[in-house]
């Protein structure tokens, strides 16, 4: 078993609060992707579960052992680093054997598990090259094995395929989650980009400014985000806002029709809907377009609404242009509110 | 190991060496001019130095040596930086050529050129087979102390230039080719990239290399014995002189004081010539 | 526009001009700093009578007898000896001492940091020949005055701020990430410095550790000062100058130049490394 459990966790360099009381919970064999903008903690928080950095305050447990004080050696995980960190001086065979060899597992045992984990990662036949002879999904790939030989109970990954082209990344993030799926590891994986996070994970913490804004399944996270920032960090393109105002009968004035939303003691609230979850043709909301992107499979379009930008997919072959005014609906359930001040989902 | 005291750990060797064997005994050296044996306060050694008849042409060469060999140095090692900066066959091969007499001491190259200058030397035999002259020449006599000077000089230049030069490259390395590239864009001749772009950027190392340029030059030493012997007194000379031959090391130290404050003006001069801004850095 | 139609077209006399003048230049430049020492050496290798011989040739008859005789000549050997030992002992403690801070300085930020670097960079500022003055009182009173050890003590003083900012300079260029690769894999901070940092850094070490060794064996005036028994070949030459013969002096001089050649030659990789940084 290990779960990992994170308990008020706050880190500061100086003045600056990089984390700010983190407390999350990581099931055993769970996959959880920490999703956020680069200096929003979320590496400085994977350190601190590694060991390589120390928390102000709060403690990191993995499974029922507290580790915070232990160094990275003593807390049975290994990590995958954004610049891969394959040892230069060492064959991609002994930079596998590494960590066993530290451990004094006996040569056999260390052949067996090299050869097995360079075979699962498809490097078998460059277990001699060393690291300048490789190509950078090569060296992905040793550092990956590396991890996945030392059959840690936890594996760290620190935006591992943020250094490979487009491609090869698609191609690694299908084979790293069957991989790990199948590995028995409790998984926690660093990334900015949010389809790597969306398609991998079991579970997403989005972090923001040194917190944990949510955390749930992908689906979750796209469909209900539980604060603005979630709805406008999360989805390409992200959400539309517009502000509403309570009308006399209960419902919201939004850019000026009248919506059916929630009962709220507040004046005004912030409507939300994503550009995918509209239909054209008739509709209360009237949009201005400014800018048509056909993007292949549908056709954006930036417009505006009461002044807002508010974007809007469109069906391959609508014939919108620039200048024209589109009647637009939103689909009833899809609509999200949020509170004016403190950005919460209402 | 805590790491909040490891590194402090690390570099306690390294700063105790330097308390010992730099800043004391510079308080030594300042203790040593100032107070006789006995302790007691005293600037009898500086009046001691200032009224000898060397102390003065001492100065005045040591002076005049670096003030005729560290402008030539400068634009010496820029030329040679900048065309190191545009060879792309050969760079290395020529660099280290370049940079040979980084490894050659003062009193080899004052031994290299007394091979040339000496009285059946090079430059007689190259002179006297082109028939310009009938007989040897005695460059390096004492009556001859402009050639003297001369001659140090040259050897000077030959033989410090590389330091300079390692320095400026390194520092042409750092700025970007996008710069020139943007220079060439809007019409920038090569004499305007290289003074409106090469040598702004280049200030920190120019002030580096001038620092450290300077104040060596003004430690010359075994250059002006191996081609002069005593005959162009200068100020190491005077007190390698005081401290063996007339075993006074209070005035050595005195003479020594001297260097220490030109020294230090100096590469207070230079941080204040060749300053800039932190926000105007690369 | 008539820059670019003329960088495309295939003749362009402007252009070979200059280049000629650039090899041309080049080609003095390097006659500049190879000249002397050739003519160093063809003097060095000769007889006695080829140095004093009147005129000479650009290429003077070869023999060992000066470099020969040089060897022979009474107190070489000894002092040849000396410049050894204090070269080497400069080597292993400005290494031993200068590794640790440089490290220090690459991978930690601590209070005072700045505080050693300002400290590192004051030596620069200060004619450290000149130390060899007080060192002469000091090392009276201690026993150390005319040993081999005095003399690299003063040495290292010179050899130490190059060797910090070398290998802080070396340490930096190795990712700290191996490091942690290698903590998380089970090393403690010895262990991934012995298997990961260590075997990385050997050849800039070895280089640094060169170097030092080039200042200490090229170091006449602290030499001079501070040794009798114990003189160094620089000293001891420094010495001979007033009454050693014309052609013992170049074959000394030879004998200078000859290791600091190899020596820059193997160290050439790294001199940027040194100064490069010296900037900051």
């Amino acid at each position: 078993m290990a779960e990992i459990r994170i308990k008020q966790v706050a880190k500061s360099f100086g003045k600056f609060q990089a984390l700010d009381s983190i407390d999350l919970t990581i099931a055993d064999q769970e996959f959880m992707v920490l999703l956020g903008a680069s200096g929003c903690g979320k590496t400085t928080l994977l350190r601190i579960v590694a060991g390589l950095e120390t928390a102000t305050t709060g403690e990191v447990w993995i499974g029922d052992k507290r580790v915070d004080r232990l160094s990275p050696k003593d807390r049975n995980i290994a990590m995958v680093f954004q610049n891969y960190a394959v040892f230069p001086h060492l064959t991609v065979f002994e930079n596998i054997a590494f960590g066993l060899r530290m451990a004094k597992i006996d040569n056999n045992e260390i052949e067996k598990r090299v050869k097995r984990t360079a075979e699962l990662m498809h490097i078998e036949q460059l277990l001699q090259r060393y690291s300048g002879q490789l190509s950078g999904g090569q060296r992905q790939r040793v550092a990956v094995a590396r991890a996945l030989a030392m059959e840690p109970e936890v594996i760290l990954m620190d935006e591992p395929l943020s250094n490979l082209d487009a491609l090869l990344r698609m191609e690694m993030r299908a084979e790293l989650k069957s991989i790990l799926a199948e590995s028995n590891t409790t998984t926690i994986y660093v990334t900015h980009d949010q389809v790597e996070a969306m398609s991998m994970a079991d579970r997403i913490s989005i972090m923001n400014q040194g917190k944990i804004v949510q955390a749930a399944n992908p689906t979750e996270v796209y469909r209900n985000p539980a604060a603005r920032f979630v709805g406008s960090f999360i989805g390409n393109p992200p959400m539309n806002f517009l502000p509403a105002t309570r009308a006399a009968n209960g419902r919201w004035s939004v850019a000026g029709s009248e919506i059916d939303g929630p009962t709220s003691d507040e004046s005004t609230l912030e409507f939300a809907i994503r550009p995918e979850d509209l239909t054209v043709g008739d509709g209360p909301l009237s949009a201005t377009v400014k800018v048509v992107e056909p993007l292949g499979p549908h056709i954006l379009a930036s417009c505006l609404v009461a002044g807002e930008l508010f974007r809007v997919i469109l069906e391959n072959g609508s014939n919108v242009q620039s200048g024209d005014t589109l009647k637009i609906k939103p689909i009833a359930d899809r609509i999200r509110w949020f509170h004016p001040e403190n950005q919460l989902a209402v | 190991m805590n790491p909040r005291t490891l590194p402090y750990l690390l570099l306690l060797p390294a700063t105790f060496f330097l308390v010992a064997f730099f800043l004391y005994p510079f308080f030594l050296v300042a203790w040593q001019a100032f107070a006789t044996d006995e302790g007691v306060l005293t600037s009898k050694y500086f009046v001691k130095m200032y009224k000898h008849w060397k102390f003065d042409k001492a100065l005045t060469n040591t002076f005049l040596l670096v003030l005729a060999v560290v402008p030539v140095q400068l634009a010496l090692s820029l030329l040679m930086a900048t065309m190191v900066s545009k060879m792309q066959k050969g760079r290395d091969m020529i660099l280290y050529i370049w940079t040979i007499p980084l490894g050659i001491s003062d009193l080899a190259a004052g031994l290299i050129w007394l091979a040339i200058f000496e009285q059946t030397g090079f430059l007689n035999s190259f002179l006297f087979n082109i028939g310009a002259i009938d007989s040897q020449i005695t460059f390096l006599g004492y009556q001859n102390k402009t050639v003297i000077f001369l001659a140090v000089m040259i050897a000077e230049v030959w033989r410090a230039t590389a330091i300079m030069l390692v320095i400026l490259v390194a520092g042409i390395g750092l700025i970007p080719k996008e710069y020139y590239e943007a220079a060439e864009v809007f019409g920038a001749s090569r004499w305007k990239q290289f003074t409106r772009v090469t040598l702004p950027l280049l200030k920190p190392s120019l002030q580096t290399a001038l620092i450290l340029r300077v104040i060596l030059a003004f430690e010359v030493f075994a250059v002006v014995v191996a081609l002069g012997g005593t005959n162009l007194p200068i100020l190491m000379g005077e007190i390698y002189k005081w401290q063996f031959e007339l075993q006074d090391s209070h005035v050595a130290a005195a003479y020594a004081l001297v260097i220490l404050a030109i020294s230090i003006a100096f590469t207070l001069f230079f941080m204040w010539l060749l300053r800039t801004p932190r926000e105007a850095q690369l | 526009m008539n820059m670019a139609v003329g960088s495309q077209g295939g003749f362009q006399p402007g252009k070979s001009l200059r280049r000629a003048w650039f090899i041309l230049i080049t080609v003095v430049l390097c006659l500049w700093v190879l000249l002397p020492i050739y003519l160093l050496f063809s003097n060095a290798f000769s007889t006695s009578s080829g140095v004093s011989a009147f005129p000479k040739g650009i290429v003077p008859p070869f023999s060992t007898e000066s470099v020969g005789f040089f060897f022979r000549y009474s107190g070489v050997g000894k002092a040849f000896w000396s410049s050894i030992q204090v070269a080497v002992l400069t080597m292993i403690m400005s290494i031993l001492i200068g590794a640790p801070a440089g490290y220090s300085l690459s991978r930690f930020d601590f209070r005072g940091k700045n505080l050693f670097r300002i400290l590192i960079l004051m030596t620069r500022a200060f004619p450290l020949p000149l130390l060899a003055l007080p060192m002469a009182v000091m090392f009276i009173r201690v026993g150390l005055d005319d040993t081999i050890l005095g003399l690299a003590l003063v040495h290292t003083t010179l050899a130490l701020p190059f060797a910090v900012l070398i290998t802080y300079s070396l340490f930096s260029g190795i990712p700290i990430e191996l490091e942690e690769a290698a903590w998380t894999l089970g090393c403690n901070r010895i262990q991934a410095f012995r298997k990961v940092i260590f075997p990385l850094v050997l050849p800039g070490i070895t280089a640094s550790a060169i170097f030092a060794f080039v200042i200490s064996w090229n170091e006449v005036f602290a030499a001079a000062v501070l040794t009798i028994e114990h003189r160094t070949l620089p000293a001891f030459i420094l010495q001979s100058l007033g009454v050693a013969p014309l052609h013992l002096k170049f074959a000394g001089g030879a004998v200078l130049v000859l290791p600091a050649l190899i020596f820059i030659f193997l160290v050439r990789k790294y001199l940027f490394a040194m100064w490069g940084i010296a900037n900051r």
